[in-house]
C-alpha cells in the first residue's frame, strides 16, 4: 500500500511546463488541450468513488467502498481477478484500463444531494476524476448524474432504485446497473399471486418522496393487474421513526396484506412495528395476514432481525446465487474481507468493471465513446445472467430476484432465501412507459466537456 | 374563575380543547379508530414525555441548553445493546455438517451463558436482556450524567447559551461517533422477551369484535413504565427533603446557597437523575425500534419542541406537552385526515407548536423569565 | 474611507485581499505532493467558502447584534435557491435576475415568518423559527414535489426553454453572466503549483465583499446600535418609549435576504436545489459557524463557515490508502500503528473531528476563532516587546 500518488495534474506539469507560467481558458477542467474533461495523460487514471460514509447509510456505503477497492485491485491485475474471469467480454487484461494504472479518490455523499455534488465536484475539479460512481439513494443519484452530464464525465450509478434515475431524469452520461421500482413490481406480482392468491386486499404504506411514489405506483399497477384490490395507500414522512400510528388502523380497514414501500431505516422500523402488532398472526377475510417489502436489502434486513422471516421482497442480487460469476465474486470478496458482499457491493463492483471494459472496447476514455460502447451492450457472467444495457434509457435489463426472509438462518449473513428468479422478459418495459416519464423523457446528448 | 396565565387555566383550556377535539374525531372516523389512536398517542407520548422531563430538569435546575440530551437517550439504548452483546458472548464451535459462504465448515456460536446455566436457562437470560439492562443502565447513566456535569457542563453555567449549544452539540456528535465506531451505522435488532411479543386485543376484552382495537404488549408496558418513572420523579421532588431543596434552588438559587446549603452537589445529582430518566427511556425503547447511533438526534429536535411547548421551567408542562403532541401526531397520521389535508402528518407537531406558542406566550405552563432572553 | 473608520477599513482591505488571492492562499502545496490533499483551492470549495460566508454574515446581523437565535435560517437559503432556479428555468439563464429573485423571495418569506416569530423572544423565538423551517423542509420533500422536485430536487433540463435565451434544440441551459459561463476557469501553473481562477468564484467573491461591506456599515450605524440595545436590555428600551419590534423585524428580514442571496448564488454556481438544504441540521450548521468563528464579530462568521466547509470537503476525502502513503517512510509496524490511530478521525470519521473541534474551541477559546486570533496576536506582540525572549515567557499562560 505504498504506491506514489501522482495526480494527472502533477504529471502534466512535470512532463511539459516546469517552471513556466501559463493561463488557459477552460471549463470544468484543468487543461484546454484535452479533447474531453480530465483526459488522462499520464500513466494512471483516476476514478471517483462517491459513497455515503456518514449518516444512516454509512454501512452500505462502506460495503460499496470495499467492492470498489476490490474492483480496482482486480483491474490492476491483483487478487484472483474475481468476476473478470467469468465476464463474457474479455477486453480487460488486468493491466489497468488501456494500460493505465487505476487509482481512485473517495468522498462522502452524506446521502444529501448538495453534499454529494460538492464531493463529486471536488473529485472532478481537484483530483481529475474521469468517472464518478456510487451512492445509496435516488436523490443523490439524480443530483450527481446531472452534475456529471454538465461536467462531461461518465456517471455509473450505485444503489438507486427509483424509476426516475433512468426514467424522467435519465441522462446521456449516466448509467444504471441496479434494477428499479417497476421491475420490483413486475417481478413480485406473479410470485405473490402464486403464494397468496389473486383475491387480496392490500394496504400500502409509502415513504413520502419520489422513490416511494414510483414504488407504490409500480407495485399497485402490477398487483391490481392480477386481481388484487388496493384498500388504501398512506404516505409516511421520511423522518418518521415510529410507524405505530400508521400500522394500528390496518386491521380495521379490512385489508389482509400490508405493503411497506419503505427503504433503509424506514423499512427496518415499519417492518419491526408491523410484526410487533402481531399482524402476521391474524386472520382477515379468512386468510392469513401477510406483509410485503418490495425492495429488500440484506444489510437492512439485518437491522430488522427475526422480523423478516417469511416476508417476500425483491433484490438485485444475493450472495447465495450459484452461477459462476456470483461464486467468483463472493469468493474474492469474502477472502479479502471475511464476510459475503451485499447487493450494494455487487452492483458497484459490476459498474466499475463495466466502465473499465467499455473504455477498453472503445479504445478511449472519451465519455461519448464510452457511452457508445455501453449502449446496447449485452453481457453475461456478472451474477445476474444475460444482461442488456439498453441504449434508449441506459438501464440494465436482467433477471430479478424475488426473495423471502429465511426461517432458520445458518449465520448472520444468511437472512434471505431466493424464491424465484424472474426472467428478464417479464420485467421489460418500453422506454417511453408512462411510469418512466412517458415520451417526454430524453437522454439529451452526450457531453464530453472541454 | 381562574386568573389568566396560571397553569390551571392552561390545563382547563387544554382539557376543554381535547374533549371537543375527541368528540369531533369520533363523529368523523368512529369510536374505534379514536380509541386506537389515543392509545397509540399515549405510548408515543411516553417517550417524548420522558425525554422532555429530563431535558427540562436540566433547563430548570441548571439553566443549560443541553443538546447532548438526545445522545443520553441513545446511550441508554446502547446499554441494552451492550448487555445483550455481552450475554451472547460466545465461543465458536465448528459444525461439520454445514458450510459457510466460502465453503469452509460453518462455525456456530455458542453463548457462554449456555455453558454456565445450561441451555434452557441461558436462552431465557438472553431473551430477557432488555429488562435486565435496566439494572445495568441505571448506574451507568447516573455516572455518565455526573461525569458530564462535573467534567464539562459545570464550567458553562455562566457562559452564554450560544456557548452551551456549541459545546453540547459537539459532545453529542462525539458520543454518537464513538457509538458508530463500535457498533456501525445500521440498526441493531434488540427484541423484547418473547413473552411480550404480540398484541393485546382490547376490543375483545370489552366485548367488541376481535381485531378492532389491538395494541402490542410491549408498547403498553412502555406506557406504564413511563407513567411510573414520571410519577417517581415527581414524588421525589415533591415529598423528599432533597427534592424540596432542589425545587427551592430552582426558584431562587442564591437564597438557598445563603442558607448554607450546598446546592451545587444536589444539582449535579439532578443532572445524573435526568440522564438516568433519558437512559431508561432509551433502554425500554429498543424493542420498539432497533437502535442506531443517530436515534438521539432524531429525537433531539422533537424533544426541544415538546419542552418549549410545555413551557420553560415547568415539569408538568413538559409531560403534558409530550402526551399532547404524541396524541396529535397519531391522529394526524390517519388516512381519513390525510385525505382532507395531505401532508398534515409531516408538519402537525410544528404547526401545533406554533399555534400554542402564539396563543400562550410561555407555552402551556411556562414560568416567566426562564430562557426568555 | 468608504465611510469606514481606520480599523474597519483595514479589516475590509484584508478581506478583499484574502478573497481575491484565495486561489493562491488555499493552494499552498504543490500538486502531486502528498500534502496536496489539503489544498482547498478548487472552484467548488472556494465558491462554498464565500457563499456560506455570506450566509453566516447575514445570520450574524440577527444573532450577533440582537441576540435573537434563529434556528430555522436554512429555510431562507432553501427558498432563495428555489426562487433562483425557477427564474433560470423559466425566464433567463443570466445569474443576476436569478440571484435578485432569490433575495426577493426569501425576503418576503422572512418578513412573514419574522412578523409571527418575533412576537416571542428567547427560546420561544428559536423554536418558532425552527418549526417554520422544519415545516418548509417536510413539505418541500413531499407534498410540494410538483414545485420543488421533492427528493430529487430541481435541475435545469434539456427541455427547459427560458423566455430570454436562444438555446439550440436539446442544448442544456447553463448559468451565465451576460454570456460568461460560471464554470469557466483559467489555470496558472508555476513550477509544481497549479492555481485555478474561476469566473463563478470571482463573481461570488465580489458579492461577498459587498455583503461584508454592508454588514460593517450596519454594525456601525445607528440602526446597529439600536439592535445592540435590543440585545442588552429590551425592557429598558421599551421604557424609553422605543418599540423594538420594527428594528428586530428589519434585522430579521435583512438577515433572511442575506440567506436568500447565498441560496441564489449557490444555484448560480451549481444549478441544482435539493430540499435537504432546509433541514434543521443545515440551520444548526450556520449557528455553529457563527459561534465557532465568534458571534458579534465582523469576520468571525466567515472564518467559522470556512472551517466547517473545509472539514466537510477535505477531511472526508482522506482514506486509508492516503494515510498509508503519508506514513510510508516509516517502518511497517509504526506505519500501521499510526494509520490505526489516525483513521477514526478522517474519512468516514470526519464528524468526530468536527465534534472535537467544536468542544475544543468553545472550551479553550471562549469567543471563537477570532478570540484565538487575538490571543495569538497579543502573544506575538508581547514576545516581541520582551528582550531577550526567554523560554519562560513562551510557556507562561497569557494573563493580563
Amino acid at each position: 500500500m505504498s504506491n506514489s500518488r501522482l495526480t494527472r495534474r502533477g504529471l502534466l506539469k512535470t512532463s511539459a511546463l516546469a517552471g513556466a507560467g501559463l493561463a488557459l481558458p477552460t471549463i470544468f477542467t484543468a487543461s484546454s488541450a484535452a479533447a474531453f474533461t480530465n483526459e488522462p495523460t499520464g500513466s494512471s487514471v483516476t476514478l471517483g468513488f462517491n459513497v455515503p460514509q456518514t449518516g444512516p447509510y454509512a454501512d452500505e456505503g462502506a460495503d460499496e467502498l470495499r467492492a470498489y477497492e476490490l474492483a480496482v485491485e482486480h483491474l490492476n491485475g491483483g487478487g484472483d481477478g474475481g468476476m473478470m474471469n467469468t465476464f463474457s467480454s474479455k477486453a480487460l487484461q488486468g493491466n489497468g484500463i488501456l494500460g493505465k494504472k487505476v487509482e481512485f479518490v473517495t468522498g462522502d455523499t452524506q446521502t444529501k444531494s448538495d453534499a454529494a455534488r460538492a464531493s463529486a465536484k471536488s473529485m472532478i475539479e481537484k483530483d481529475g476524476a474521469i468517472m464518478i460512481t456510487g451512492g445509496s439513494s435516488s436523490g443523490v443519484a439524480v443530483a450527481v448524474q446531472g452534475l456529471c452530464q454538465e461536467a462531461g464525465v461518465i456517471f455509473m450509478a450505485g444503489l438507486t432504485h427509483s424509476n426516475d434515475t433512468t426514467g424522467k431524469d435519465r441522462k446521456a452520461n449516466g448509467f444504471r446497473h441496479f434494477f428499479n421500482s417497476y421491475m420490483s413490481g413486475a417481478a413480485l406480482a406473479p410470485v405473490l399471486a402464486n403464494a397468496y392468491g389473486t383475491d387480496r386486499k392490500a394496504y400500502h404504506l409509502t415513504a413520502d418522496y419520489n422513490w416511494g411514489y414510483t414504488t407504490e405506483e409500480a407495485v399497485k399497477a402490477s398487483t391490481e393487474a392480477m386481481g388484487w384490490e388496493t384498500v388504501a395507500a398512506v404516505k409516511t414522512p421520511l423522518t418518521q421513526t415510529d410507524f405505530s400510528s400508521y400500522i394500528a388502523p390496518v386491521l380495521q380497514s379490512g385489508a389482509d396484506t400490508l405493503v411497506l414501500n419503505h427503504y433503509g431505516g424506514n423499512m427496518v422500523n415499519s417492518l419491526t412495528n408491523a410484526v410487533q402488532f402481531g399482524l402476521r398472526d391474524k386472520q382477515v377475510n379468512g386468510k392469513d395476514f401477510q406483509i410485503i417489502v418490495p425492495l429488500y436489502s440484506r444489510l437492512m434486513a439485518k437491522g430488522a432481525g427475526a422480523n423478516v422471516k417469511g416476508i417476500f421482497g425483491s433484490t438485485n442480487w444475493h450472495w447465495t446465487l450459484t452461477d459462476e460469476g456470483s461464486k467468483a465474486f463472493v469468493k474474492s470478496f469474502g477472502t479479502k474481507y471475511g464476510f459475503p458482499p451485499s447487493q450494494a457491493a455487487h452492483t458497484t463492483y459490476v459498474q466499475a468493471l463495466l466502465y473499465a471494459d467499455a473504455v477498453e472496447r472503445a479504445g478511449s476514455f472519451n465519455p461519448c465513446a464510452v457511452a457508445e460502447a455501453l449502449e446496447g451492450f449485452e453481457f453475461d457472467g456478472m451474477g445476474n445472467g444475460k444482461t442488456l444495457y439498453r441504449a434508449d434509457d441506459h438501464q440494465c435489463f436482467k433477471d430479478v430476484l424475488v426473495v423471502k426472509g429465511k426461517e432458520n438462518p445458518d449465520s448472520e449473513f444468511d437472512l434471505l432465501e431466493i424464491v424465484e428468479v424472474t426472467p428478464v422478459d417479464q420485467v421489460m418495459y418500453a422506454p417511453d412507459h408512462p411510469q418512466m416519464g412517458g415520451p417526454e423523457a430524453t437522454l439529451g446528448t452526450c457531453n464530453a466537456g472541454a | 374563575m381562574f386568573k389568566s396565565g396560571t397553569p390551571l387555566t392552561s390545563l382547563a383550556i387544554t382539557a376543554g380543547g381535547l374533549i371537543g377535539f375527541f368528540v369531533l374525531m369520533i363523529g368523523l372516523v368512529g369510536v374505534n379508530a379514536v380509541l386506537l389512536q389515543t392509545l397509540d398517542g399515549l405510548s408515543k407520548g411516553s417517550a417524548y414525555a420522558m425525554i422532555a422531563l429530563g431535558l427540562t430538569l436540566i433547563f430548570g435546575t441548571l439553566g443549560v441548553v443541553n443538546f447532548a440530551h438526545g445522545a443520553l437517550f441513545m446511550i441508554g439504548a446502547f446499554c441494552a445493546v451492550t448487555l445483550s452483546k455481552f450475554l451472547t458472548l460466545s465461543k465458536e464451535v465448528v459444525d461439520e455438517s454445514k458450510t459457510d459462504f466460502l465453503g469452509n465448515p460453518l462455525k456456530v456460536n455458542v453463548p457462554y451463558v449456555n455453558d454456565l446455566f445450561g441451555e434452557a436457562t441461558g436462552a431465557t437470560i438472553i431473551d430477557w436482556a432488555v429488562p435486565l439492562s435496566l439494572l445495568f443502565a441505571i448506574p451507568v447513566m447516573i455516572l455518565v450524567g455526573i461525569v458530564m456535569e462535573r467534567g464539562l457542563i459545570k464550567h458553562f453555567y455562566k457562559r452564554p447559551h450560544a456557548d452551551q449549544i456549541l459545546v453540547t452539540f459537539g459532545l453529542a456528535i462525539v458520543l454518537q461517533e464513538i457509538i458508530k465506531f463500535y457498533y456501525g451505522a445500521n440498526p441493531i435488532p434488540t427484541p423484547a422477551p418473547s413473552a411480550f411479543s404480540g398484541s393485546l386485543d382490547f376490543g375483545a376484552l370489552i366485548g367488541m369484535d376481535p381485531n378492532l382495537i389491538i395494541y402490542p404488549y410491549w408498547r403498553i408496558i412502555y406506557f406504564v413504565f413511563a407513567a411510573l418513572i414520571i410519577g417517581a420523579v415527581f414524588a421525589f421532588l415533591q415529598f423528599t427533603t432533597f427534592g424540596m431543596v432542589v425545587r427551592a434552588g430552582m426558584a431562587d438559587r442564591e437564597t438557598v446557597q445563603l442558607l448554607g446549603i450546598n446546592i451545587d452537589r444536589r444539582f449535579t445529582l439532578m443532572f445524573g437523575l435526568a440522564a438516568a430518566v433519558a437512559g431508561l427511556a432509551g433502554v425500554m425503547y429498543t424493542p420498539i425500534n432497533s437502535p442506531n447511533y443517530h436515534m438521539g438526534m432524531d429525537f433531539l429536535v422533537l424533544s426541544f419542541v415538546v419542552v418549549v411547548v410545555g413551557g420553560m421551567g415547568s415539569l408538568p408542562g413538559a409531560v403534558l406537552a409530550g402526551f399532547l403532541l404524541g396524541i396529535l401526531e397519531s391522529f394526524a397520521s390517519m388516512r381519513e385526515i390525510l385525505d382532507v389535508l395531505p401532508g398534515i402528518n409531516q408538519i402537525i407537531i410544528y404547526l401545533v407548536a406554533i399555534i400554542i406558542l402564539l396563543t400562550r406566550p410561555r407555552g402551556l405552563m411556562g414560568k416567566k423569565g426562564v430562557m426568555e432572553e | 474611507m468608504f465611510g469606514l473608520n481606520k480599523k474597519d477599513f483595514n479589516l475590509f482591505l484584508i478581506v478583499i485581499a484574502l478573497t481575491m488571492l484565495a486561489p493562491f492562499i488555499l493552494n499552498p502545496f504543490p500538486a502531486g505532493s502528498g500534502m496536496a490533499q489539503f489544498n482547498a483551492g478548487y472552484p467548488d470549495l472556494m465558491q462554498r467558502f464565500v457563499i456560506f460566508g455570506i450566509f453566516a454574515i447575514g445570520f450574524n446581523i440577527l444573532f450577533g447584534l440582537t441576540g435573537y437565535l434563529s434556528f430555522g435560517h436554512a429555510a431562507f437559503l432553501g427558498v432563495g435557491s428555489y426562487g433562483a432556479i425557477w427564474m433560470m428555468k423559466l425566464v433567463t439563464l443570466n445569474v443576476i435576475p436569478a440571484i435578485i429573485m432569490g433575495v426577493i423571495v426569501s425576503g418576503v418569506f422572512a418578513l412573514a415568518i419574522g412578523f409571527i416569530s418575533l412576537r416571542r423572544s428567547g427560546i420561544y423565538f428559536s423554536i418558532l423559527t425552527l418549526a417554520f423551517a422544519q415545516m418548509s423542509y417536510a413539505l418541500a420533500y413531499s407534498v410540494l414535489t410538483p414545485i420543488t422536485g421533492g427528493e430529487t430536487g430541481l435541475q435545469i433540463k434539456p427541455t427547459d426553454r427560458p423566455i430570454f435565451s436562444n438555446l439550440e434544440e436539446g442544448e442544456i441551459g447553463r448559468a451565465n453572466l451576460f454570456g460568461l459561463d460560471m464554470r469557466s476557469s483559467y489555470e496558472l501553473e508555476v513550477g509544481n503549483w497549479a492555481f485555478t481562477f474561476n469566473t463563478g468564484y470571482y463573481i461570488a467573491a465580489i458579492v461577498m465583499i459587498l455583503a461584508f461591506y454592508l454588514s460593517i456599515r450596519i454594525f456601525r450605524s445607528p440602526f446597529g446600535t439600536m439592535l445592540r440595545a435590543v440585545k442588552s436590555n429590551q425592557t429598558r428600551m421599551n421604557y424609553t418609549g422605543l418599540n423594538a419590534r420594527p428594528y428586530t423585524l428589519a434585522a430579521f428580514v435583512i438577515s433572511g435576504m442575506y440567506a436568500g442571496l447565498a441560496g441564489g448564488l449557490l444555484v448560480a454556481m451549481d444549478t441544482q436545489v435539493g430540499p435537504e438544504r432546509m433541514f434543521w441540521t443545515a440551520s444548526g450548521e450556520v449557528v455553529l459557524m457563527t459561534i465557532l468563528g465568534g458571534a458579534s464579530t465582523l469576520i468571525g462568521p466567515v472564518l467559522g463557515a470556512g472551517l466547517i466547509k473545509y472539514m466537510e470537503n477535505i477531511l472526508s476525502k482522506i482514506n486509508k490508502d492516503i494515510l498509508h502513503q503519508w506514513f510510508a517512510f516509516l517502518p511497517d509496524g509504526i506505519e500501521d500503528f499510526l494509520v490505526t490511530i489516525v483513521y477514526p478521525f478522517i474519512g468516514k470519521g470526519w464528524h468526530l473531528t468536527l465534534g472535537i473541534i467544536f468542544m475544543a474551541v468553545v472550551i479553550f477559546l471562549p469567543g471563537g476563532l477570532v478570540e484565538g486570533g487575538k490571543r495569538f496576536m497579543d502573544f506575538v506582540k508581547r514576545k516581541k516587546s520582551k528582550t531577550p525572549p526567554s523560554d519562560e515567557s513562551a510557556q507562561s499562560t497569557p494573563a493580563e
